[in-house]
């Protein structure tokens, strides 16, 4: 189990240099970094304006070389101006003694954001915060939701329940979060059609709205009233997939010569699903559900875009869209970092659960 | 004139659909009369899912095929004062155009109807090819990575999970930008990613008739003539004759959208084929002497039909549903385009007044992808009854 671990754990490391260095590569290429000069010196500098910032600030030097200043491996450039003073990397954040000393990802600098100018660990970490809620709440309701309507689909295979409940499963795969979450902020969200209007007419609701929606009061409190259209959009879509596998696992569980046995002793069969055949059924979507949260970071940038909540997605989106480099790396380590972990997680429950299963 | 009820819009809706109608009552009877005769395909109409699905499917191909006889406005004529017009609405000045905005402006006034019927085409003449272009990479890369297994197949695998960990939002974001189209990676991705089609269609008929000179000669070199040049207009944009080709931005898209898809394939292609190495038609084949080529290609590929055709049904939703995540946040689509995703994301900004700039294309991506699922369930049902 130790080596199955260790042999993972190395795999994972060099997954995420590669990966990191792609997104390195790509951040940095000219094109983009130039567009970074503008951004940040004035937008009609002349092209021996670009060079010249580009040098003063140590892009100019080799891709390998800059990317292990990145991961500090490499000592930080210095380079003294024409003046006299000396700047470099290091010595912006550590003071003059900064000089030839290593300040990357390895020493827990991430570097600085500049589009949110602030230290990228920290924007990084209130963000991550603010996306833990979301995810926690979508778990919540996406996990007991799809179990059971994937177990009472799989219940009885074939019978007009399991066809509804596999077409609503079907339906909400096919609905992408920026299509259900344009739905149900027109139908729910909006105090002039859908929803609102007739139920306040009606006197049901006393607000204009029935959910707000704009998420940005979530982040200073979490209500019912703020948080619900942006839950409910990323786990519909989520939903979906993990009732599908539930589904198909327990059909299978319901053929068991085991469960035809408990049947024919007289158990009932409320008793044989909830102790019978549910353990069993329950392996497979473990390691979907894990295999899942990853694959939930495109709904929560789609989400935290569309409903303007200021989380990890957000970030990344506004990162992107600006080409802050160094914020966009440290949301892509994170990124990588979760889904490998989830990967991880995934694998060592499988054998966890099921004991047919020996990692040697 | 009146503003339109909200019967007589669905009524005009139809009949300007009529060319898909008679094509769809055309095509269902005709399956439908011959459906013995018709394999797999015509057993998807013993089942109602598979039928709804099909029936969707359809609805929205020929829809794409006649957009220029549907559509009622140019996509992209702004008339004067329909800003934002709720559905139905007379124009303010007809002239020759048709006189009503059958779903309403939107907040450029332009038809509603229209941009989404054409955003159909849009997404229709990306989504098949890029998912095609994906399974063919998939399968060329997942047959003799299951089956030779050992060194090459845990590099190729290495390969896909390093592609599959990395986040499809934020590969998008980096590879699909301007400035990434004026450098050479989009161009290089091309290149490689569409030479596999080229060598695959060449090894497919390769290794069915090496035996057989003359006649593999003939269609390897019809089939490389047709790749080749087919090849050197959509990856270089240098078609001597100039019949194929493909705008930066769409090549931009299209690269990304098979970059993510193909390791998925290959993961599933390498565990199929993995199963199918051990059977006892596999072991006849290389007890015979045939080549590991014609195994994998004329063997094993065939006996792994039914779930890589219901895969292809799904991987054209996602693709689909990828091609909306782009439009959704701009990346890779030009300003004006009439795509869904890039018409739901204009028209968010005043979903809570006016949602059916918004609601209009996004209910049509979400019914497209869903009778791509529901068709893929079909499949699946009718495949598994063999």
């Amino acid at each position: 189990m130790l080596l199955f671990l260790l042999r993972r754990v190395g795999v994972m490391l060099v997954t995420a240099l590669c990966l990191t260095f792609v997104v390195f590569f790509l951040t940095n290429l000219p094109a983009k970094l130039e567009t970074l000069a503008k951004t940040q010196a004035g937008a009609r500098i002349s092209d021996a304006e670009v060079a010249s910032w580009l040098d003063r600030n140590g892009y100019n030097q080799p891709m390998l070389v800059r990317y292990g200043e990145w991961l500090g491996v490499v000592p930080g450039w210095t380079r003294e101006e024409a003046d006299g003073t000396i700047r470099g990397r290091c010595i912006e954040r550590m003071g003059p003694e900064g000089a030839g000393a290593r300040c990357g990802l390895l020493q827990g600098y991430w570097g600085h954001s500049t589009r949110f100018r602030a230290p990228v660990g920290e924007v990084i970490s209130t963000r991550l915060g603010a996306t833990g809620w979301l995810m926690l709440w979508v778990l919540i309701v996406m996990v007991p939701m799809a179990l059971i309507v994937g177990i009472v689909a799989g219940m009885r295979e074939g019978s007009r329940t399991d066809r509804s409940l596999s077409t609503f499963a079907i339906a909400s795969t096919a609905t992408p979060e920026y299509v259900s979450g344009v739905l149900f902020i027109a139908l729910l969200a909006s105090s002039t059609v859908g929803l609102s209007p007739l139920l306040v007419s009606w006197g049901v609701i006393p607000g204009p709205v029935l959910f707000q929606g704009n998420a940005r009061s979530a982040l200073d409190q979490i209500t019912f009233w703020n948080f619900t259209l942006p839950v409910i959009t990323i786990a519909l879509y989520g939903m979906g997939y993990v009732a599908r596998i539930t589904r198909a696992s327990m059909t299978e569980v319901m053929t068991q010569q085991y469960i035809r046995t408990a049947r024919l002793k007289g158990v009932s069969f409320p008793n044989i699903v909830l102790r019978h055949a549910l353990r069993n059924a329950l392996i497979a979507p473990f390691t979907v559900i894990m295999l899942q949260i990853p694959w939930l970071l495109n709904g929560v940038v789609i989400v935290e875009v569309l409903f303007s909540y200021p989380g990890f997605g957000w970030t990344l989106y506004e990162a992107a869209v600006n080409n802050d480099i160094e914020l966009l790396l440290a949301a892509s380590v994170v990124a990588v970092i979760v889904v490998l972990l989830t990967q991880l997680i995934s694998d060592i429950g499988y054998v966890y659960l099921n004991p047919r299963i020996r990692v040697s | 004139m009146e503003e339109l009820g909200w019967l007589a819009i669905i009524g005009r809706i139809a009949q300007q659909l009529l060319p898909v109608w008679v094509a769809m009552v055309i095509v269902f009877a005709l399956s439908i009369r011959f459906k013995r005769r018709l394999g797999l395909y015509g057993k998807l109409f013993d089942s109602n899912v598979g039928m709804v699905g099909f029936a969707i499917v359809i609805f929205w191909i020929f829809t794409a095929i006649f957009a220029d006889m549907i559509i009622t406005h140019d996509p992209l004529a702004q008339l004067r004062g329909m800003r934002n017009a709720v559905p139905g609405s007379p124009l303010a000045s007809p002239g020759d155009h048709y006189p009503y905005y059958l779903l309403g402006g939107d907040s450029l006034a332009r038809d509603v109807f229209s941009r989404a019927v054409m955003g159909a085409r849009e997404v229709l003449t990306i989504a098949p090819f890029a998912a095609m272009i994906s399974f063919m990479i998939g399968i060329s890369l997942g047959l003799p990575a299951g089956y030779f297994g050992g060194r090459l197949d845990t590099s190729l695998t290495f390969l896909a999970n390093l592609v599959l960990a990395f986040p499809v939002i934020l590969l998008f974001f980096l590879l699909v930008a301007p400035e990434i189209q004026e450098t050479a990676i989009p161009v290089v991705m091309a290149g490689i990613l569409f030479l596999v089609p080229v060598l695959f269609v060449s090894v497919l008929l390769n290794a069915r008739f090496f035996t057989q000179p003359m006649k593999r000669n003939l269609y390897v070199g019809a089939a490389l003539l047709v790749g080749l040049w087919a090849y050197s207009g959509l990856a270089f944009n240098a078609d001597p004759l100039g019949v194929w080709g493909m705008r930066a931005n769409l090549l931009n898209v299209f690269v990304a959208v098979v970059f993510v898809n193909a390791p998925t394939v290959f993961r599933i292609v390498r565990g199929i084929t993995m199963d199918i190495r051990t059977r006892d038609y596999v072991a006849a084949a290389q007890t015979r002497g045939e080549g590991p080529w014609y195994i994998m290609m004329w063997e094993i590929l065939p006996n792994a039909r039914g779930p890589l055709i219901v895969d292809f049904c799904l991987r054209i939703g996602y693709t689909t549903i990828l091609l909306g995540t782009l439009g959704f946040f701009g990346l890779g689509v030009s300003p004006e385009s009439p795509d869904w995703g890039s018409t739901i994301n204009d028209g968010r900004r005043l979903l809570t007044v006016y949602p059916h700039p918004a609601l209009v294309p996004a209910l049509s991506l979400m019914s497209l992808v869903l009778g791509l699922n529901l068709l893929a369930d079909g499949l699946r049902e009718e495949s598994l009854k063999d």
